[in-house]
């Protein structure tokens, strides 16, 4: 399978005013051509970083790439000049952030804000071309052509959020990362995006990179999965070899405990003790120590390798078999 | 304001009382703290004036003196009437900075009323209340104190009574905006929830959160009204000459300002410095009343 | 068997709309007991956090009845309702916006000490407080810290200890825990239940997430466009849930279960749209794949087996 982006030990900090934020630390990520990654992590774990950093998109003065590489298709992007830049947003790589209500502009009409996408990328289109454009894919995402001369607020919540899929997919790019798309949607609607965003995604044969918390989300609609904390990959796998739950890194293993589901019968969830490490005061050695049962010794002063569990399946943990080990 | 509390920073788990952090957290921008102190030195200055100078220096006419050039006898010169400008603007300073602060008291505690209960209780109240501040607002705030000093007549506390009516809508204005804006947060509703009466979430929940914006606001409407008492005093219908303020000596001084720039230049640099300052204090206020900086 | 501690009669409120009234709760009559937990689901703008509001009288309701404990709290006035209102706390769903950011924490939870007056003395007070807050897992060096130095979980403790400070036997908990992420949701709902179960509190948890609500609760109502569309005890709502609405909800959860990854789906169709001057019938008849003549006529709820409710005539005729 053909690599399409590759993540190579990024690191990426934040200034504030009074500290420094090291949101992604050693970070390692690969995206095949035409697969589903689920990436999981909590808040503050460093998803949105990661996503904005491939874009380039981080704050200027306040967020920093320190290290690291990021490739697309051969391309390095953190060297790349702003021209460059600018044909890979939207026409090869395409983002779809959380919020709908403030991800359009709510003062142009719909139609404008998707052919915008064309006439930036294709400027040699003629108008008709892209009206017809604008039209096939206004009916793909399930809205009526008629209603692209409205404007954003006179859609509701998920078709707003049709119409941000709409303009990610236009350009028709190669990979789309899409940051929490369902997360301020209700259940029943979320269930028609993923579905809508699957469906597209399969016939345009564009890789996808579904950042979210839900695990559940990654379990119905990933291939493989890369589970983040404090800013780090700690384990990636294939969604059967990580659900399995036979082999697991031990936050991993944790946050299977800690949510509730339609079948377990516990009377009380295993929470994972504490909280997340602040990041920026992140610990020597494994960033997890603090938290986890198996912590020994050697967890607090040296970080772990990523360990090859199975074949394809990583985990970052001194004792990657004992991991899934700890379910009791 | 405080400063005697900020001595009892003892043990970390002691209760600090809010303003021995505020304090604390306003003494860290610089700023503010320079502008805190000239406003203080500004205040004392003309407060204390008689201990240091005459009064009958600031309106005490010898033609003979006119236009003196700075000199160790009259700091600042003398004007067309050979009166101490030094004088006249130290006394000057006592009427300006008086007049400013009183007014924007009074605007101040009108307009956080009046638009807190606009904001708070909207509907009808707040109809009647903004409806009428619109008019006054419509009204440009020079003309609108004009016509008040004209229909009462002049005098120092009916320039008052006109400055503040002219600051009341704009302070109502933003006390309304940023009362709605809290109206709706769930904080309220909790405090609802456990049977706070209306005056208690208005005083102890709503008050305080805006409070930050409306003091910036006031400190910029109490440059804005040193600035009004100077055109007033400058279109000759603030305070009756010879009684100085700030803005009178500079009208009194327009026709000689060529030949004797510093009678202009002077009194404008001391409006420009007391304006300045009440800005740089408002800003630190505002940051300092908001728990979010740090200490 | 057990007590009755709240009832809802015919519940109504609407909201005035320029075109209407929004039919924010419709006709809602539930029962809580005492240590129990109902819990409430639905979609946005379904009328969930309505009918908690309502309940609580911070929306004062259009018509129906309140009854706690054996009284119906709706026309009673000033001291008299807050008196009982004391036993009647809510936990909110945010909680960044649901603390004073002006407060520090000890303030916070002294708070509704002071309004309520339950507590007397500074030094009462203080135990009080201290007391509370170390069952919710905060400590005495939090007294000083205000709510923007603290993580949503810890913030979330804090709006518990409010609500718990004044030793109510009901609390409505508004989503708490849908802000949160799943490692400190776990840690919430711990304590939630912790409490439950130390104080016989009754809960009414208002949620869209159905596999919180299953965990936590003993009774489950599925609501709809302000109307309860099915009501019955956990275990026969999850094992025979017969509403196409609820079968819906329950088929577009996704949980990190591979079995469950080829199950059938009912993926709906269409949105919620705002219950305006609705008709009579049935409110989810414009998304519902089995809607027919009859769902133009007003589904009462009606019991299909003991301790299950529903407010569909296919539902009924086919159980029957």
């Amino acid at each position: 399978m053909e690599k399409l982006l590759e993540i190579n030990n990024l690191n990426v900090v934040y200034y504030t005013d009074e500290s420094v934020v090291h949101a992604l630390n050693d970070f390692s990520l690969e995206v095949m051509k035409g697969e589903t990654l689920g990436l999981v992590g909590e808040t503050g774990a460093g998803k949105t970083t990661m996503a904005l950093s491939t874009l380039r998109l981080l704050p200027e003065q306040v967020g920093k790439i320190t290290g690291g590489t990021i490739c697309y298709r051969g391309m390095d992007i953190l060297n790349a000049g702003k021209k460059q830049l600018r044909d890979l947003r939207g026409a090869e790589i395409s983002m779809i952030f959380q919020d709908p209500m403030t991800s359009l502009n709510p003062v142009m009409t719909v139609g404008d804000q998707i052919k915008e996408v064309l006439d930036l990328h294709f400027p040699d289109m003629q108008p008709r071309e892209k009206n017809q454009k604008v039209d096939d894919i206004l009916k793909l995402v399930g809205i009526a052509p008629e209603r692209k001369d409205q404007f954003p607020h006179q859609f509701s919540g998920g078709m707003k959020q049709r119409v941000v899929i709409a303009m990610a997919l236009i350009a028709e790019p190669k990979l789309l990362l899409a940051d929490e798309p369902t997360t301020a949607l209700d259940v029943t609607i979320q269930a028609q995006i993923l579905a809508l965003m699957k469906e597209l995604k399969e016939k345009f044969d564009s890789a996808m990179v579904l950042i979210t918390h839900d695990l559940g989300i990654v379990a119905e609609f990933c291939d493989r999965i890369a589970v983040i904390y404090a800013g780090t990959v700690i384990e990636s796998g294939t969604v059967e070899q990580v659900f399995s739950q036979t082999k697991n890194h031990p936050y991993t293993a944790g946050l299977f405990r800690c949510i509730p589901d339609l079948t377990t019968t516990a009377k009380r969830l295993t929470p994972i003790p504490g909280y997340m490490a602040d990041p920026s005061n992140l610990p020597e050695g494994c960033k997890f120590a603090e938290r986890c049962k198996n912590c020994q010794e050697r967890c607090r002063k040296e970080e772990p390798p990523m360990n090859e569990a199975e074949p394809g399946h990583f985990i970052k943990c001194f004792m990657p078999e004992k991991g899934g080990m700890t379910n009791e | 304001m405080t400063k005697k509390k900020n001595r009892n920073q003892t043990s970390p788990g002691a209760k600090k009382s809010k303003w021995a952090l505020v304090w604390i957290r306003f003494r860290k921008n610089k700023l503010a703290m320079v502008g805190l102190t000239v406003l203080v030195i500004l205040l004392l200055a003309a407060l204390l004036a008689p201990l240091y100078i005459d009064y009958s220096q600031a309106t005490k006419q010898s033609i003979r003196e006119a236009f003196e050039p700075p000199s160790s006898r009259h700091l600042f010169g003398t004007d067309q009437y050979g009166r101490d400008l030094f004088a006249r603007i130290i006394y000057g300073g006592r009427i300006s900075l008086f007049a400013g602060l009183v007014t924007m008291g009074i605007a101040f505690l009108c307009g956080i009323t009046l638009g807190g209960s606009a904001g708070f209780f909207g509907g009808r109240t707040d109809t009647i209340i903004m409806r009428f501040c619109d008019v006054l607002m419509s009204v440009p705030g020079i003309l609108l104190s004009m016509s008040i000093v004209a229909a009462l007549g002049q005098g120092l506390i009916k320039m008052l009574i006109a400055l503040s009516v002219s600051q009341i809508p704009r302070q109502a204005r933003t006390a309304r905006a940023s009362v709605m804006t809290l109206r709706n947060q769930e904080f309220i509703e909790a405090a609802r929830c456990c049977g706070t009466s209306n005056r208690r979430i208005l005083f102890k929940h709503i008050i305080p959160n805006v409070l930050g914006p409306l003091i910036v606001g006031v400190m910029m409407g109490l440059g804005g009204t040193i600035l009004q008492i100077a055109s007033l005093g400058f279109l000759g219908i603030g305070i009756a000459p010879p009684t100085p303020e700030w803005g009178t000596i500079i009208s009194e001084n327009q026709n000689n300002l060529m030949y004797y720039p510093h009678l202009g230049i002077i009194p404008g640099v001391f409006i420009m410095i007391a304006v300045l300052s009440l800005n740089f204090v408002g800003d630190g206020l505002r940051d300092a009343l908001d728990p979010k900086m740090k200490n | 068997m057990s007590e009755v501690l709240l009832e809802t009669r015919n519940l109504k409120k609407y909201f005035p709309h320029k075109l209407g009234y929004v039919h924010a709760v419709d006709d809602v009559t539930l029962k809580i007991n005492i240590g129990e937990t109902l819990g409430v689901v639905g979609e946005s703008g379904c009328g969930k956090s309505t009918l908690g509001r309502t309940i609580l009288r911070l929306l004062e309701p259009t018509e129906g009845e309140v009854i706690y404990e054996g009284r119906n709290i709706l026309p009673l006035k000033g001291k008299e309702f807050r008196k009982i209102q004391t036993g009647m706390q809510m936990v909110f769903q945010d909680p960044y916006s649901s603390l004073n950011p002006r407060m520090s924490v000890y303030d916070l939870i002294a708070e509704p000490l002071k309004v309520c007056k339950t507590v007397t003395g500074k030094e009462a007070m203080a135990k009080k407080v201290q007391e509370t807050m170390e069952l919710c897992g905060l400590s005495e060096r939090h007294n000083n810290v205000y709510p923007h130095e603290m993580d949503g979980g810890r913030r979330q403790r804090v709006g518990l200890a409010r609500a718990l400070v004044l030793d109510p036997k009901f609390v409505v908990c508004d989503e708490p825990v849908s802000a949160l992420d799943v490692s400190i949701q776990a840690q919430i709902l711990n304590l939630l239940m912790d409490m439950q179960e130390s104080r016989n509190l009754a809960y009414m948890f208002i949620t869209h997430d159905l596999c919180v609500v299953r965990h936590i609760s003993s009774n489950i109502m599925v609501m709809y466009m302000g109307q309860v569309v099915e009501y019955a005890t956990k275990d026969e709502i999850f094992a025979h849930h017969v509403h196409p609405y609820t079968k819906a909800l329950m088929s577009a959860i996704p949980t990190a279960d591979l079995s469950r990854r080829n199950r059938e789906r009912h993926v709906l169709k269409g949105e919620v749209s705002n219950p305006i001057n609705p008709a009579p019938g049935c409110r989810f008849t414009p998304r519902c794949p089995y809607a027919g003549k009859k769902c133009q006529e007003p589904q009462p709820l009606t019991q299909i087996a003991p301790d299950h409710f529903v407010a569909c005539h296919e539902c009924v005729s086919f159980s029957s």
